[in-house]
């Protein structure tokens, strides 16, 4: 041991000062020390949380409950004999209307709303969704690969637009009458103004041409479609082609597949400044879109509006329940916390 | 002698026809061409990378790309780049110490020349010339050297890790080829055993002018051991390359795994089959769908091209779902786990109190996977020697007639602090004293000036009976060379005393008695075994009277005493015991004076007995004990072996942690039982300690069969009345020091280790030693501490850590499943073999409790929560799969898909994988008992898993359902309709973070400022990336690929969508608050009350100390503390060894790397035959 005492306090030293300090930083992230809030579930604050929180939410679910309850709705289920007649495919180009008749018990009062809803209809099925073309939608001429399986006809023309989603556009269209004293005022619908803004001036544009007709020249409709897509609103320029809001509407997807689109808005004039009055009503239905191949229904609704939306009582519903559970729990973890926890919790020393 | 599948030949150097084994070594993987190649192919056989390279494939094939297949590849090459990265640098540092040793240089006698070749150049049946303080490049024949009868010396602390210096000798017919010509006309034949891994034996035979000489151990040099004192030397190459004792010594390196990382892989398998199924179920709902609805709804959606039935497209579907479904097991899961276990890695790296400022060495985290590992140690195997010692032996005490000197004068109490201690003893009277040697009683040198004869005689014998070798490079200063450092310590006090050990020939011992050179006649060593367990000297002093000398272990020496001496034994047995209490080594001191007629007598039948024929052993034992009879007693010394800093208390706070810490050491049983007893392993209040010394396996077998009887037995009376759970329980929190009240001990020695692991007892041994509180195995090889630590992984299923400072303990330390090595010493084979290393014991504890806590804590916490915020994502898709026609239609984003994974949640909850606390870190040393959970492996295991499943899946249900009550024939503000897929998208990807980023809040318990940052910082990243993606901007540049535009300003202004988020994340949270809660309040863990008490003192403003320390228990107990061997005796009286030049000790200093040891033991791991040439047993003939 004598000799390796020699031998390794001979250089350590030299050794040492040649090197540079190999210490640690002194920091307190290096050291684990970085100051930190701790926070720990105590007794008042677990019971301050829930008790807190099932107040709000009694509250809010409340709120959601009256106001949904002051929504006034009405669904009408579409004409059969059409129906039967659209069954067939080879009758797709005869016309077929049908008139509905329904009665309001009581004013709807505000902005109402006509939608069309469909039952049954997957817009949310993975090949649908993906079967179409932004770019396109954008006045775009580019590939049309996302639109598969309508993307050309068999001679190579290109559908404008291309794809299922837009293939499949409900081509319905729907008059709403006023029977009023015997007789029959057209109720003034507005069919623009249905759509968000950025879809109807960001997502949406026709191809840049003199004229929209030439813009589309070279593309045909899709399969399904009666008219060409520059022909969707011959009236308004600014609602026709791809900017067209029916079409813009039908292209926002729906995420199930019973769902309801916007289709007018009640123009509130006239007879209908305040909404609709209550009365009897008839719906002109030129039906064209047929659901009984899929085994689905379409409805034609009317509803009016509030600051959560249309007539849907689950989240009301839903926040009275949670809030309801949270008290009672805050009750439980108070009878438990008193009576059954271990009494020493920390030590004493 | 084994004589396995064939003998050997080595030729001489004429032919070269064969040119045999080279002492090449190679360790590394790849060169430049293979690289790419082979580390791919390595990497795509990680199950992981494969699956997501399947899954990669899968979504090329646009029939059920239901995801783009970006959201796989990003990921997937990010990890395989980081991985071959991390790959190269390693390979690279390899080959650069491959070079290194293979370059270095050697001098090889090349037809009768000495010339420079590298290493690796060097062929068996070469000769070779080494030089003092080199490394021997191969396993040598030593064939002559320097020194006189062909002696040398070498350390073999690479090898065994033994420390002291140990003599091999040529034989002597080729100790005379001592010049280049005379070697180079060698033309000798070997034959001998083929190559193997026993380093202490070696059988073969010399072929050399028709003679036959038998070569043993004793002749051979092996690889990895440094010539010392001896100037030079020549070898034939025996075994070179991988056929080295010592390549084949080093043990295979595996790559260490965790018992997470395996938890991890099975859970990972289970989740596949999960996967499987939920894509099995899905796949049959597409195909019933098909068929009832997605026939009829043709018109709109006809079948893709190709897919003619209902079936096929289940079948189709069942891919698509696997594809969208598979980030339950996302490949982030596993670039966070190194993440995470590289930043615990670090902290290892900067903890401060880690660092030892004596050596300038912090610790180091070697291997960055095994952190989490470090929180569920049950088992520790320790080296002794460096590691719970420092090998440093200190003369502390003395008993002199009577006397007791040494104890440090000190009014603050004897174990003050070093600062505070007074001046050491003032030796500058004597020229010769040894300026290191400290000593802390001044009275022992008044008592020596004072002319005390009992202590003059005292350490006359201190400087006679000894077996130190003396050299003087130049007037006074003197050097001594120990065969053993107690023995150093001895002299060296002695030296200091002024009666300096000057110098010895084979007859005579000179020693300056206070200046004076007297020279007495040396007559006899009468030489130290491990069954006399005393040394003595005869001499015959100036005057003329013979007097014997004797040091010895107090059991036998005190029953040698003169029946006078009665009186001063009893005195010195108490000093005895208190020094052993003390945990020092003691030895007793004696004499006898002799009469001249009867030495004469005793010493003719020595003679004879030396040269008798047989029984020569017997016939010498009996004469010297014989004489070494009725002795006066002079004293006894007492030697510290300086324990590390902190090894008691360690060891302590361990063992409150549960865990189990055997010794395993190559030293004596004395010197081992006895720091089991200085550093608190043992106790005198263990009811028993078991020694195992047995040489048969009956023996053995009987010896553990009594010992574990015992045990029961006892177990059995105690039994009644009070049992052992009453007292787990009541000791549980307030006092975990009484749970350890020691029991039983086992203490097993080398030969009886041999037979206890053996195939049909190793299981019988395992059961006992792990019924004792203390386990020491003494004298045992490196390979069986590797089958110790083996056998303990084999059948207890626990998490082992080795620790250890030499190369003996390398094959341990990769043995076990965390290897630590004692950095910052000479030795560096055990650091480069280890995962973790440090330069002092102590800091195994911080390692443990306080990293390797946090470490498993972490990680536990990590993966439950990462599992659970993947199911909570993945599945929701499940649930949409019935509404959706099981179309594999997503419900998020393809965006968010990739990004949700990767961007929103990854950091928060690597922050608190890598920041969080539980307690803090003096909690963690104040109740070892928090180390537990990990032990049982409370914190993540299948139960928490499922845990953390169901969690998750009932979170995805909610996240789904609950939108879907809310959008369903629900209409916007405007009038709109409020339920389209994009909306519906955002509003539950929206809801989704924002559940997770609250569930990672309540996860997280430490809070610091990294973790607000990233958990803020997740949120307003995800809704900054929400507005980005559906900006205008990225919509005109690809329409097709950022269809989303304008759904966040959209949907996010509705308060519809605004409630239904908040009323998911209140229904997702608060029953995990409740539960949470409750399992606090009425089953606390013990670190929720520790944290509990903490806040409790905070609120209160008052301190308390909650642990009591560790007393120091004093141990009556003797010990003998020789750690050397026999045979030196021999030597001295013989002469052989006394012509020493001091050239030998001039290099000393400039010891070369120990490094290429390190690449020559790694080599054995992984590519074991990737050597440069293959071995074999196989004859091999050649000429010299």
């Amino acid at each position: 041991m004598l000799v390796s005492w020699s031998a390794s306090e001979g250089f350590a030293p030299q050794e040492a000062e040649a090197r540079p300090s190999r210490c640690p930083d002194n920091s307190a992230f290096k050291q684990q020390r970085l100051p930190a809030w701790k926070p720990q579930l105590t007794i008042a604050t677990v019971l301050s949380t829930f008790f807190l929180t099932g107040a709000f939410c009694l509250s809010v679910g409340i709120c959601l409950i009256l106001s949904a309850n002051s929504v006034r709705e009405i669904q009408v289920y579409k004409c059969s004999d059409c129906s039967k007649l659209r069954e067939n495919s080879y009758n797709w180009n005869i016309e077929c209307l049908c008139s509905v008749d329904f009665k309001l018990k009581e004013d709807m009062l505000g902005d109402v709303f006509m939608y069309y809803g469909l039952q049954n209809f997957y817009q949310n099925h993975r090949r649908y969704v993906i079967s179409r073309s932004d770019a396109q939608l954008l006045g775009r001429d580019v590939n049309r690969s996302y639109c598969a399986p309508f993307t050309t006809y068999n001679n190579g023309t290109p559908m404008a637009p291309c794809g299922a989603i837009a293939n499949s556009m409900f081509n319905d269209t729907i008059d709403l009458f006023y029977n009023f004293n015997s007789s029959v005022i057209q109720v003034p619908l507005l069919k623009t103004g249905n759509s968000w803004w950025t879809d109807k001036n960001v997502k949406f544009r026709n191809p840049q041409s003199h004229n929209l007709s030439s813009a589309f020249a070279g593309t045909a409709r899709p399969p399904y479609w009666q008219k060409p897509v520059y022909l969707l609103d011959e009236e308004d320029e600014r609602n026709n082609g791809y900017i067209n809001d029916d079409f813009i509407i039908w292209m926002r997807v729906s995420a199930f597949a019973t769902f309801r689109n916007l289709y007018r808005r009640i123009s509130r004039k006239r007879h209908f400044a305040d909404g609709l009055p209550a009365g009897n009503y008839t719906f002109h239905i030129s039906y064209n879109f047929p659901v009984t191949k899929f085994k689905g229904k379409k409805y034609v609704i009317l509803s009016t509006m509030v600051w959560s939306g249309g007539s849907n009582p689950f989240l009301g519903i839903a926040y009275v329940v949670c809030g309801a559970a949270a008290t009672l729990t805050g009750f439980i973890i108070t009878a438990i916390h008193l009576k059954l926890r271990k009494k020493k919790t920390y030590f004493q020393k | 002698m084994l004589r396995a599948a064939g003998p050997r030949r080595l030729l001489s150097l004429a032919s070269w026809l064969l040119r045999p084994q080279s002492n090449c070594i190679k360790t590394s993987k790849y060169n430049i061409v293979t690289f790419l190649p082979v580390n791919l192919f390595e990497q795509f056989q990680e199950v992981a990378n494969t699956y997501f390279l399947f899954l990669l494939i899968l979504q090329l094939i646009p029939q059920i790309s239901s995801l783009s297949w970006f959201t796989t590849i990003v990921p997937l090459v990010l990890v395989l780049t980081i991985t071959a990265v991390k790959d190269a640098t390693d390979d690279y540092f390899r080959h650069k110490s491959d070079n290194q040793v293979n370059n270095r240089q050697s001098q090889v006698l090349i037809s009768g020349v000495l010339r420079q070749e590298q290493w690796m150049n060097v062929r068996v049946g070469d000769i070779i010339k080494l030089e003092n303080n080199q490394f021997v490049a191969a396993d040598l024949l030593l064939l002559s050297s320097s020194e006189p009868h062909g002696l040398c010396y070498i350390e073999t602390a690479e090898l065994d890790g033994e420390t002291n210096m140990k003599v091999r000798q040529a034989i002597p017919v080729t100790s005379e080829l001592g010049d280049t010509s005379k070697l180079a006309l060698f033309d000798g034949e070997v034959i001998c055993e083929p190559p193997n891994n026993k380093l202490d034996k070696f059988g073969g035979t010399l072929y050399w002018k028709e003679n036959k000489y038998p070569l043993s151990n004793q002749n051979m040099l092996l690889r990895g051991c440094v010539l010392r004192n001896t100037e030079w030397c020549f070898g034939l190459v025996i075994f070179a390359g991988p056929d080295t004792k010592l390549m084949q010594n080093s043990g295979r390196t595996k790559f260490k795994r965790t018992s997470i990382d395996r938890l991890m892989n099975t859970l990972v398998l289970w989740i596949f089959g999960f996967l499987v199924c939920m894509g099995v179920i899905l796949a049959i709902g597409n195909a019933i769908w098909e068929h009832e609805v997605g026939v009829c709804f043709q018109i709109y959606l006809p079948w893709d091209e190709g897919v003619h039935s209902a079936f096929f497209s289940g079948f189709l579907s069942f891919w698509s779902y696997i594809i969208i479904l598979n980030t339950v097991v996302p490949i982030s899961l596993y670039v966070s786990v190194e993440v995470i276990r590289l930043g615990h890695s670090y902290f290892i790296n900067w903890d401060k109190k880690m660092y030892c400022a004596k050596r300038r060495t912090p610790a180091e985290a070697r291997t960055t996977t095994l952190n989490e590992e470090l929180g569920q140690v049950e088992y520790i195997f320790s080296d002794k020697t460096g590691t719970l010692t420092q090998n440093i032996m200190v003369f502390s005490k003395c008993s002199v007639n009577g006397h007791s000197y040494g104890d440090v004068q000190d009014v603050l109490g004897h174990k003050a602090e070093l600062g505070e201690r007074p001046e050491p003893v003032d030796f500058s009277f004597n020229p010769l004293a040894d300026p290191r040697f400290q000593f802390w009683d001044p009275s022992l040198l008044e008592a020596v000036k004072l002319g005390d004869p009992h202590v003059h005689e005292f350490f006359r014998l201190l400087s006679l009976c000894h077996t130190v070798m003396s050299e003087e490079k130049s007037e006074g200063e003197l050097f001594y060379k120990a065969q053993s450092p107690d023995e150093g310590a001895l002299v060296t006090a002695a030296r200091n005393f002024g009666f300096v050990f000057r110098s010895r020939t084979p007859k005579t011992i000179t020693v300056h008695e206070l200046g004076r050179a007297i020279t007495y006649q040396l007559l006899a060593i009468l030489d130290f075994n491990n069954i006399r367990k005393r040394m003595s000297v005869i001499v015959r002093s100036p005057e003329g009277k013979i007097r014997l000398y004797c040091k010895g272990a107090d059991t036998i020496l005190l029953e040698r005493l003169h029946p006078t001496n009665q009186d001063l034994t009893n005195v010195t047995t108490d000093h005895l015991n208190e020094y052993a209490g003390e945990g020092l080594r003691t030895l007793v001191l004696a004499y006898k004076d002799l009469e001249e007629s009867y030495y004469e007598d005793w010493s003719e039948r020595l003679h004879r007995a030396s040269g008798a024929p047989e029984a020569r052993e017997d016939r010498l034992a009996r004469l010297y004990d014989e004489v070494e009879h009725d002795m006066m007693l002079l004293g006894a010394t007492a030697i510290e072996d300086k324990l590390q800093q902190g090894v008691p208390e360690t060891i302590a706070i361990l063992t409150l942690a549960n865990i189990k810490i055997w010794v395993l050491t190559g030293d004596k049983q004395e010197t081992a039982v006895n720091i089991g007893y200085s550093c608190k392993m043992l106790t005198d209040d263990m009811t028993e300690v078991f020694v195992i010394t047995g040489h048969t396996v009956l023996e053995v077998r009987e010896e553990l069969r009594k010992a574990r009887e015992k045990m029961m037995d006892a177990s059995r009376s105690m039994g009644n009345g009070f049992s052992y759970q009453e007292k787990l329980s009541s000791t549980k929190l307030t006092s975990v020091l009484e749970a350890i009240a020691g029991e039983y001990a086992l203490v097993i020695n080398g030969h009886s280790l041999a037979h206890a692991l053996e195939a049909d007892m190793e299981v019988e041994f395992l059961e006992t030693a792990c019924a004792c509180k203390a386990v020491i195995c003494c004298r045992v090889t490196p390979l069986q501490k590797a089958q110790v630590v083996e056998l303990v992984k084999k059948y207890k299923k626990a998490v082992t850590l080795a620790i250890g400072d030499g190369a003996n303990d390398v094959s341990m330390i990769k043995t076990a499943h965390i290897g630590v090595g004692i950095s910052g010493q000479e030795g560096i084979q055990a650091v480069l073999a280890s995962d973790y290393s440090f330069s002092q014991f102590k800091f195994l504890q911080r390692l443990l409790l306080v990293h390797g806590r946090w470490s498993y804590l972490r990680m536990c916490k990590f993966l439950c929560y990462f599992f659970y915020k993947n199911f909570a994502f993945t599945m929701v898709h499940f649930w949409f799969g019935f509404f959706c026609g099981f179309s594999a239609q997503t419900v998020y984003d393809q965006y968010f898909i990739t990004l949700y994974n990767i961007v929103y949640t990854s950091l928060p909850v690597l922050a608190m994988g890598v920041f969080d606390q539980d307690v803090p870190e003096q909690r963690s040393m104040e109740y070892p008992k928090l180390y537990e959970p990990g032990q049982l492996n409370l914190l993540f295991n299948k139960r928490e898993f499922f845990i953390c499943i169901a969690q998750g899946i009932y979170t995805s249900v909610l996240m789904f359902f609950i939108p879907y009550g809310v959008f369903a024939d629900a209409t916007r503000d405007d009038g709109a309709q409020l339920a389209d897929y994009q909306s519906f998208a955002v509003t539950v990807a929206t809801s989704l973070v924002i559940v997770v980023s609250v569930q990672i809040g309540l996860d997280t318990g430490f809070w610091t400022a990294i973790n607000h940052f990233f958990i803020w910082g997740s949120l307003a990243a995800y809704f900054a990336i929400l507005f980005a993606m559906h900006s205008d901007g990225l919509f005109q540049m690809f329409p097709n690929q950022f269809r989303f535009v304008g759904n966040a300003q959209n949907t996010l202004a509705q308060p519809t969508v605004w409630l239904t988020i908040a009323l998911t994340t209140v229904v997702c949270v608060m029953p995990v608050v409740a539960f949470r809660f409750l399992k606090l309040d009425l089953k606390p863990e013990l670190s929720d009350t520790v944290r509990y008490t903490q806040l409790v003192r905070k609120k209160q403003k008052t301190q308390h100390r909650c642990m009591r320390r560790v007393g120091r228990v004093g141990s009556r107990r003797s010990g003998y503390a020789f750690s050397h061997q026999e045979g030196f005796g021999e030597l001295i009286m013989s002469g052989k060894n006394m012509r020493l030049s001091s050239l030998a000790l001039s290099g000393f200093a400039a010891r070369p790397s120990a490094s290429w040891i390190e690449t020559l033991r790694k080599k054995k791991g992984g590519e074991g035959s990737t050597a440069c040439s293959p071995s074999g047993a196989a004859d091999k003939t050649l000429k010299v």
